[in-house]
Order: C-alpha cells, then structure tokens, then sequence
C-alpha cells in the first residue's frame, strides 16, 4: 500500500491544475464515490454488528416474536465463558486449525519449492494443482462424502487397496477416531495449493545474486537453504498461515457438508456450534454473545500476528 | 542467462522436481475426476464395488438432475411410445418424466445472483476504489483497514442480525436481499483489489487529460477505466466466483424462490437415497464453469486470493 499516488494527486491537483478543471470539485466526487460503498458497509455489516451486541445482553429468541425481551447484562458470556461444552468445540476448532495449517505448509512449501526449479511445463501444471481452491466448499464437501462412503467410496477403496484392509471395516465420517482427520484431509486436498501459490510468490522474489554471492562464498545447498530461502520466504509463509488461520477459523460449509458436526460432536467446529445455537435451537441472544466473543477471538489472534508477521519482514 | 548459471537447477533436479509435481497434480485430480464420471454412470455401477473405471457411459444422471419422473403401469408405458431420448432414457425403469426438477431454476438463481452481486460490487467499488486512491480521503488507511476486518466475522455470526434485518424488510428468500447482501460482502475485496489495479495506473495519464480540459469524472471515465479494464476484469471474476461458492449465507435465508445451488444439490434424492449420479452431474455442471474462470484468471490469481497482498 503506497501513499504516493494519494498524495501526489492530492498535491497535483488543486494548485496548478484546478483552476481549469470544469465540473464538480474533487472533494464533491470524492465523497460521491465513497458514499453508496460507504452506505452499504453501514447497512451489511456495521448496523447488523451493533445489533448483534445489543442482542448479546437480552435473552431475545428469534423465533417468539410475542415475548417480551430482557435484559440479562453479561450473562450469556459468563454461561458461554463457563460452558466445557464449548470448549470442547474450541478444541475440535483447534485440532483441525493446527493439523489442517501444519499439512499445508509443509505440502504447499515442498510443491513450490519443486514448482520453482522451473521445468518444462511448470505452468500447465501448477494451474492444474490449483482448482481445488477455487470450487464451492459445500458441493466439494458433498462429493467427498461420495467418495468416503465405506464399502463403495474410492476413498477406502483406495485405502484398502494400499494396506490389505477390508474397505468396509473403517468409517471414516462415521467413527469418533477417524472423522477428525476426514475433515483435515479434504481442506488439505482443497487448500495447500493457496499455500502453495504464496510460497512460489516468495521464492520467486528471492533475487539470483544473492544465491551467486553464496555460490562465491562456497556455501553448501544446505546452508544457503537454511540462510536465504527460509528467511526470505518466511513473510509470505506467515501470510498464508494467516489467511488460513482466519478462513479455518470460520470453516462451516465444507465440514458441515462432510459430517454436520457429527458423529457426537467430535467434529463440531465453532462456527456449527454457533449455527445450532442461532438457527436450530433459537437462542439469539445467547448465540450473539457467542458470536462477538468468537469475533473478538479472531480479530485479537490476528492483530497479534500481524505484529509479529511485521516484524519479521523489517527484519 | 549464461550458458551456465549457479542459479539453474540441474537438468537432474528439474526432472525429479518435474516427476514430483506431476504426481501430485495427477493424484489431486482423482476426487474431481472420480464426480466427473459418477455423473456418466447408471446408479448401479455407482455403488458397485469394487469402484469401476470401465462402464458403460449413460446421460441418466444429468436427466434425472433436470426432471422429475413418476412410475407408470405397463399398459401406460405401452400406450405412449416414448418421444425423445431422454424419455427412452427413463422407461428403462417403467417412468416417465413427470416434469422439470427445480435444479434449473436453482441454477438460474445462482446466475442472477452471482452476475447481479458482481456488477453491483464492480460498480460501486471501482467508485470507491478510483476516490481511495486518488483523494485525500480523511481516516482512509482506518476506513481500508475497517472495510477489511469484516471479513474476519464468521459468516453465521453476520446471519444472525442480517436474518432478522431482512425478516423484517421482506428481504428474506428475495435475489434482491441475496444480491445486497453478497455486494456488501464482496465490496471489501472488490475496493481492495481494485485500489492495488488502480493506484499502478500512472497518474501522468489523468494530468495529461485534467489540463487538455476534461473534467475529473471525464478523465476517469476515459483515461483511468479503461488503463483498469484487466484488474476490473479479474476483481470482477473474483467476486462472481464467491458468490457462486457461497453456502452459508444461502442457506440460512433463503429455502425457495431464491435459493442458489450450492445448497440445493445436496439435497438431490433419488429412488431409494441420495441419487449419486445426478447428485455427481449437478455437481459437475456448477463446478466447470468455476475450473474454466480460474483458467482463465491464472495469472492474477495471487493477487485476488490474498485480498492483493501478494503481487506477482
């Protein structure tokens, strides 16, 4: 994000030049062309989040239009704050955060590394590697559960075929053991490409000379490895890591397709938590104090690790 | 480059790295290609085991995607000859198409929708966007930085207030409260991305024309948009891709007139269960339209998944 053509038009506009400019000032189309943006983000996103808070202090009920709404102060953050169910979804929340991030950096990184020794055809293929990203999460989840069907899924076929198994003898969206890791495999398959996009960006930033400097310098592959393409491509990285931070963090329509949150609540994520306690049992009041405390949560962790992420790229 | 360079990988290496990447794009390809051709099989050979490669290719998903049919007696099936061959298609299980399914109109949904929230954000953000980049624009980094944070909100937490907002303009179930709604989500990245496109149009070009007398609206409109063209292009595509994806929101306000397909072809039941060869077809039939944008937009593809963080 650059200043300069900000001020350099703000600087080059009105002195020498606005004299002869006919029409309405800049200021005027300046506040012309923000306004309707401006009036929709009130409407669609700021008008509704105060309402949200409002409501996190009543016990308001959506579907009970007739009752009468009252004021309940912090209760329902204390009872969400309280609640080791809750936790429970925090946790399935941070096992598929961890998991999901840790396989896509490692995967994305190798891929990009590979990508960028630059053999013939490199594009073709990358734009291939690439799809998955950019499809519907909730139809991709639908037809991942097509293939882990036991007995008749490619999945355990596949699974089977490789260890000798009997492919009908493991669920994976059925069992408590293995419907955690069903969840991670299908937003790996889907999203280590993101990951891998953003690395190859940052290899591909790292200049040749620096690596010829090494070269003179009779480092081995190794170190020049560990001194100049891990650090140069730890922003970018930490970027990706970030987007995925947030993007899982929300996770709903994929895994809500794949397990509904099920069997049991081992793959209840908060987002399908959240979704259960607005639209399935009504409490607004209480799934809006939820909502708040899960926004407050993401956009801490963020502002946190933007920090840090800023200063590793002064570094 | 030299003939020879410390920087070029080995002829060795690049083959390896080659091999490597081509396996893995092929192996990441199975589950895409395994729906494709689910939805080109008959419902048996679907769920036979083991899984067959080799069948017998049938158009009996994508009709029943499209249609619904009812069971007929004999002496019916006997007295109507079938008509076409989607007919003949369906009187291999004595039915006959009773009608067209709702997965057209899904579609269409989806259509209006995605192009109506698109333009919307195009327009309005391209506005936006040209006055941020241009104007001194007081608390802009704030309003930018504002603009972006609300897409850290999870999508149920949003529905909550946007439910009962709409339950109580008449918006709920509407394309009109779909397309407001997708506008207001898809704006941030929209003036986003447009402001990174626009602020690397130089400004020479508006100077040059502000003092050959055009007004500021005309110079933006003659000089700046077209010099934007390809980043509207690929901002454009970016936001027609969300809303095409879209689940959650779909979901939770809206269950039939103006509903999208996302959450629709789940729900595709055939005779006995989930249809898989329709529920396939459905599926592929949303998806390409989707591959072939991202083809497409290949080249700008960082820019947009990364809210133009990252610029190749």
């Amino acid at each position: 994000m650059s200043e300069t053509p900000v001020t350099r038009a703000a600087a080059a506009t009105p002195k020498r030049v606005a004299r002869r400019i006919k029409g309405l000032s800049d200021r005027a189309i300046a506040w012309i062309f923000v306004a309707p943006t401006i009036f929709l983000l009130l409407a669609i996103n700021i008008f509704p989040l105060i309402w949200t808070i409002n409501l996190s202090f009543t016990n308001f009920k959506a579907n009970r239009i007739g009752r009468e709404v009252k004021n309940v102060g912090l209760r329902n953050y204390e009872r969400i704050l309280t609640d080791s169910d809750i936790w429970l979804n925090m946790q399935a929340t941070a096992h598929f955060l961890f998991w999901t991030i840790f396989f896509q950096v490692l995967i994305g990184f190798t891929l990009a590394y590979l990508i960028n020794k630059k053999f013939k055809g490199n594009d073709l293929w990358t734009t291939i590697i690439v799809l998955p990203m950019m499809l519907s999460p909730a139809v991709v989840g639908n037809f991942w559960k097509f293939l882990y069907q036991p007995q008749i899924g490619l999945f355990n076929y596949i699974v089977a075929f490789f260890t000798g198994k009997d492919p009908s003898s493991f669920e994976m969206l059925g069992s408590v053991q293995l419907a955690p890791w069903s969840i991670v495999i299908v937003d790996t398959w889907m999203w280590t490409p993101f990951v891998m996009l953003i690395c190859l960006a940052g290899l591909r930033s790292i200049p040749d000379y620096i690596y010829e400097a090494a070269e003179v310098d009779r480092a081995s592959k190794l170190r020049q490895f560990f001194t100049i393409t891990i650090p140069m491509v730890l922003p970018f990285l930490m970027l990706a890591v970030l987007f995925r931070g947030i993007e899982n963090f929300k996770m709903f329509d994929l895994v809500v397709q794949l397990t509904g949150g099920g069997p049991g609540s081992t793959t209840e994520l908060t987002s399908i938590n959240l979704k259960r306690e607005a639209f399935e049992k009504w409490r607004t009041g209480y799934a809006s104090a939820y909502a708040i405390i899960l926004f407050v949560t993401v956009f801490g962790l963020a502002s946190i690790y933007v920090k840090a992420l800023n200063k590793v790229k002064e570094r | 480059m030299s003939s020879f360079s410390v920087t070029e990988p080995s002829k060795r290496s690049k083959w390896f790295a080659g091999t490597m990447v081509v396996i893995y794009a092929l192996v990441t390809m199975v589950p895409l290609a395994w729906i494709m051709l689910t939805g080109f099989k008959s419902p048996a050979d679907a769920i036979s085991y083991p899984p067959k490669v080799v069948f017998e290719p049938t158009l009996e998903g994508y009709v029943n995607l499209f249609t619904t049919r009812t069971r007929q007696t004999p002496e019916f099936l006997a007295a109507n000859p079938p008509e076409t061959w989607y007919d003949e298609i369906v009187r291999e299980y004595d039915m006959v198409i009773a009608g067209p399914s709702k997965f057209g109109e899904r579609f269409l949904n989806s259509v209006i929708i995605g192009f109506g929230s698109t333009f919307l954000s195009i327009f309005l953000g391209t506005l936006a966007a040209y006055a941020f980049s241009r104007f001194k624009i007081p608390l802009a980094d704030d309003l930018l930085f504002f603009i972006l944070s609300t897409r850290m909100m999870p999508p149920i937490a949003v529905a909550i207030p946007i439910f009962l907002m709409y339950r109580q303009l008449g918006l709920s179930d509407t394309h009109l409260g779909m397309i407001l709604l997708y506008t207001g989500v898809n704006i941030s990245l929209a003036v986003w991305l447009l402001k990174g496109f626009i602020d690397e149009i130089p400004l020479e070009y508006e100077e040059a024309a502000l003092i050959d007398g055009y007004t500021r609206f005309q110079a933006f409109y003659k000089v700046v948009l077209p010099q934007a063209a390809t980043g509207i292009a690929s901002t454009a595509i970016f936001c027609l891709i969300f809303a095409w994806n879209e689940y959650a929101f779909a979901v939770l306000l809206t269950s039939g007139t103006a509903q999208t397909a996302p959450p629709f072809i789940p729900t595709i039941i055939g005779v006995g269960g989930l249809d898989w060869p329709a529920v396939a077809a459905g599926a592929t039939i949303f998806l390409l339209p989707v591959m072939i944008f991202t083809i497409l937009l290949r080249k700008h593809l960082l820019r947009g998944i990364t809210f133009g963080a990252v610029r190749k």
